[in-house]
């Protein structure tokens, strides 16, 4: 799956989609970007709720193929201008993070 | 919370709840540090509050005069490799300072701190005034609402919806000024 399909199929809201090809394989979950910094794998759908320009950062060293900002978290502008720089998919959802990712693992199964 | 500018806010009403006259806000940005301070002239805490404020636990259960404000912001700021310190006399008042390391990758972006600024004009009790001093390498930039109020005269409040914005844009401009 790739992530256009994702965001088709999960009806996620498109806020930056510059490389919507891009494959997806797992998912990673977290708040605290030094944590996920280190731990997010190539592919991964990264779900968090933070929404500062760091997250592109984070997005662009861990690979993730998108960034998916739950509980109706929306980017802040500089979030939005790195991504596009980046080339960073940075996509959302009004689900918890918790339903989130178990839609996403089902997907994924 | 996701802005410091919204745990200046939070702290800030500490010093409004505490009854303090006069409440003073610092942003600081130096070589890495960024320092937000809070100093008020308020109530204060005895020595044994002043030891839990920043512990969750205590706080929480206790009448929470505080809340859980302090340590969240301790929280914040230890995860960029910061501290926080809080300095308190009973009858004399309470300031409040956090350092962060402003390039940690999980340092918070300051956020909207002229709308902090103007939403706290506009809830300040009778009687209390506030300053805010916006500091970096570039320059300084100083906020006084009793120099707002020594302008409009006694019959115009704070809150009036265009004064308020006109706070907000006057600080934004400033603070753009040490940029």
């Amino acid at each position: 799956m790739n992530v256009r399909e994702l965001a088709h199929v999960m009806a996620l809201t498109e806020f930056i989609m510059p490389e919507p090809e891009r494959e997806v394989s797992g998912g990673y979950v977290g708040d605290l970007l030094s944590w996920v910094m280190g731990r997010a794998q190539t592919g991964n759908v990264w779900l968090t709720i933070m929404s500062n320009q760091n997250v592109a950062a984070v997005a662009l060293m861990a690979e993730v193929s998108c960034v998916v900002l739950t509980e109706g978290v929306r980017p802040d502008e500089a979030l939005r201008q790195r991504a596009e720089q980046q080339n960073i998919n940075i996509l959302g959802t009004k689900l918890s993070t918790f339903d989130a990712a178990a839609v996403l693992k089902q997907l994924l199964r | 919370m996701k802005e410091l500018s919204l745990h200046l806010l939070d702290i800030a009403q500490n010093s409004i709840s505490a009854g303090a006259r006069h409440v003073d806000l610092g942003v600081e940005e130096g070589e890495d540090l960024l320092l937000l301070t809070v100093a008020d002239d308020g109530r204060g805490m005895s020595p044994e509050f002043l030891a839990s404020v920043t512990d969750p636990f205590t706080t929480t259960r206790t009448t929470r005069k505080v809340g859980l404000g302090l340590p969240l912001l301790r929280l914040a700021a230890e995860q960029t490799g910061g501290w926080l310190r809080v300095e308190s006399q009973l009858g004399v008042g309470t300031t409040v300072t956090a350092a962060f390391h402003a390039c940690h990758i999980d340092c918070p972006p300051l956020g909207d701190t002229a709308s902090t600024i103007s939403l706290l004009a506009q809830g300040l009790p009778e009687g209390m005034e506030l300053t805010y001093t916006r500091r970096t390498p570039k320059g300084e930039f100083r906020f006084d609402t009793a120099e707002i109020r020594a302008v409009l005269g006694p019959d115009v409040p704070l809150s009036e919806p265009e004064v308020a914005k006109w706070i907000r844009d006057y600080v934004a401009e400033g603070e753009a000024g040490t940029a």
